[in-house]
């Protein structure tokens, strides 16, 4: 029992216009950022008006672009470097504390960070850390823990521990055994935990919104900063503009790490 | 164990410290490579929901600082304002819309696209690329195309004549969350179809193969294979989506700023406005942040147990 060829096709043809739906948002970002608008730098004809209004628009773009790779360095530094040690610790070692320290690390799941930002104001002020970029990326390295050290984790966990008996067997201490000989095994997972971290951080706007101040804002508190302020007709152009800068990294990224991105979910569901 | 010699009891003893020596090592090796995960925990978690219970019981504004300790005025305050109920039901209305669109096109995504082939990964990475893209840009960029000077959203509905032709869909309350539901299922249901997927391909095969064999349809096996054993996985969705929506916040902020007229404004959003726009009383924040907290908290646990039990 075959399904006829024309089924086949009007399938394809439908599932095509699917995709297509899903895709054609982001197109049609892309295209209009460069085409001519009224009320936008790109009046007639098509061309890079809309990017250099962008450019130079309020603090301009290369200091909010500054900012935002400054917060996302931050977490995905912090989170790989973190989860990886935490993972590490969590199943290699057995001590009292370990299970502890595993259940603490997940429970920031029940905590959502919208409720956390009020007090996290106050705090930030208190330790100096207020309006600063660098504590921006410490929260955001907070809330990758739960998921991230549970990935490291896993990861760890799969490696035969034979592997590392031999190299403490040959005189290496616990820190060389893992730089030199559990390392290569987990890159991919830390991969993983860094292309999360930078996603998230790349993109969140939340918590910049509550702790820094507008010279300080990462790119898309930036755009939505400039929206709001801009006297009177909002500028579209500045904003698609905007908003092309900011997805290019992500679809570029997210394109090359495919096969990362989705081991990142398979540990989540497993969680569940 | 009484009954053991002296001489046994001391040769254990003697076995024994060598062992507790290694234990040690191995407790301090354990906790100083957990100890960057326990100065996080400490310093920017457990700090902060202690002084956010501090906040929720003090006279605590945003220019005056804290004013010393006032529980329960903080509450009373909270209950009494008037958008609260209010910004209550929208967000729990948003969250059944979303979590039943996204529960739905996620399932039907992840069935459509489930068996491997190339046509399949091209649809696969077209229906996932959304959510590569922060919430954030995703609201900016539908903020544009809702827009009637340079979208084609206005355009294309008002020459099926559905709006005037200078309307915004952003105009009214209902159309507004409408408009703002489509971007966070444009955002989420790839998502929500890779998790789905993941739940799927645990659904041992040959299951399917007996059903067919004994004569079940299409719709047959769905509903008494595909839907039952893929209940653990459609809870886990459930429990994303319905915590996310109810924390719902920077697609309202940046495309329906709660209006018009306050009938798209959120739970989260209220925070905000307490703590910098309405009131500039951070105790007041606090206090309604604390209560959203505590019920997520309970809400978490009970569909978690929910859960366990399902898979036992």
């Amino acid at each position: 029992m075959k399904t006829p060829m024309w089924k086949r096709v009007v399938g394809y043809i439908l599932q095509a216009l699917l995709a297509l739906l899903f895709v054609s948002p982001l197109l049609w970002v892309l295209i209009s950022s460069f085409s001519p608008q009224p009320g936008s730098s790109q009046i007639d004809g098509w061309g890079i008006n809309n990017y250099l209004t962008l450019f130079g628009f309020q603090e301009g773009l290369p200091r909010y672009l500054f900012n935002s790779i400054v917060v996302s360095l931050v977490a995905v530094v912090f989170s790989v470097l973190v989860c990886t040690l935490a993972g590490y610790s969590f199943s290699r070692f057995n001590y009292p504390g370990r299970n502890l320290g595993f259940m603490v690390t997940l429970s920031i799941l029940m905590v959502p960070y919208a409720s956390l930002l009020i007090p996290m104001m106050v705090w930030f002020k208190s330790i100096g850390l207020n309006n600063s970029l660098v504590g921006v990326g410490l929260v955001l390295t907070l809330f990758q823990l739960p998921m991230s050290v549970f990935i490291m984790r896993i990861a760890f966990d799969a490696i035969p521990k034979s592997l590392e008996e031999a190299a403490l067997c040959d005189g290496c201490n616990s820190l060389q055994a893992l730089v030199k000989v559990l390392m290569p095994s987990v890159k991919p997972s830390m991969v993983t935990v860094g292309l999360l971290a930078f996603l998230e951080a790349w993109n969140n706007f939340m918590m910049p919104l509550y702790l820094v101040s507008s010279e300080n804002a990462p790119l898309p508190l930036a755009l939505v900063n400039m929206r709001s302020q801009a006297m009177g007709a909002i500028d579209y152009g500045i904003t698609e503009a905007g908003v092309v800068v900011l997805m290019i990294p992500c679809a570029v990224l997210f394109l090359a790490l495919q096969k990362y991105y989705v081991r990142g979910f398979m540990a989540g569901a497993v969680k569940g | 164990m009484s009954a053991a010699s002296p001489q046994s009891q001391s040769k254990a003893r003697l076995r024994k410290r060598p062992r507790s020596k290694a234990a040690m090592a191995e407790t301090r090796r354990g906790w100083s490579y957990a100890a960057p995960d326990w100065v996080f925990i400490i310093g920017l978690f457990i700090v902060p929901i202690v002084l956010l219970v501090v906040m929720a019981g003090s006279r605590w504004s945003l220019m005056g600082g804290n004013r010393g300790w006032n529980f329960p005025e903080n509450f009373i305050k909270v209950f009494e304002h008037p958008l609260l109920l209010k910004s209550m039901g929208f967000t729990l209305k948003y969250t059944v819309i979303v979590t039943i669109i996204l529960l739905a096109l996620g399932l039907g995504l992840a069935l459509l696209v489930q068996e491997s082939s190339k046509w399949n990964s091209i649809l696969r990475t077209c229906f996932l690329l959304p959510s590569a893209t922060g919430l954030a840009s995703a609201s900016l960029l539908f903020y544009a195309l809702y827009s009637p000077q340079v979208g084609p959203v206005t355009r294309i509905l008002s020459f099926f004549g559905l709006m005037e032709a200078d309307g915004s869909v952003l105009a009214t309350g209902s159309s507004a969350l409408w408009a703002t539901t489509l971007v966070i299922v444009w955002r989420y249901s790839g998502y929500y179809m890779l998790l789905m997927m993941i739940g799927l391909q645990s659904i041992p095969g040959d299951l399917y193969e007996a059903a067919r064999m004994d004569g079940a349809g299409t719709w047959r096996i769905f509903r008494s294979i595909t839907l039952p054993l893929m209940k653990p996985t459609i809870v886990m969705c459930l429990v994303y989506c319905v915590t996310g929506s109810i924390l719902a916040f920077d697609q309202f902020f940046i495309i329906t700023r709660g209006g018009p007229n306050n009938e798209t404004l959120t739970v989260v959003q209220l925070i905000y406005s307490f703590a910098f726009e309405s009131k500039k009383d951070l105790g007041m924040a606090a206090a309604l942040s604390l209560l959203v907290l505590v019920f997520l908290v309970i809400i978490n646990s009970i569909q978690m147990r929910g859960m366990r039990d399902d898979t036992k």
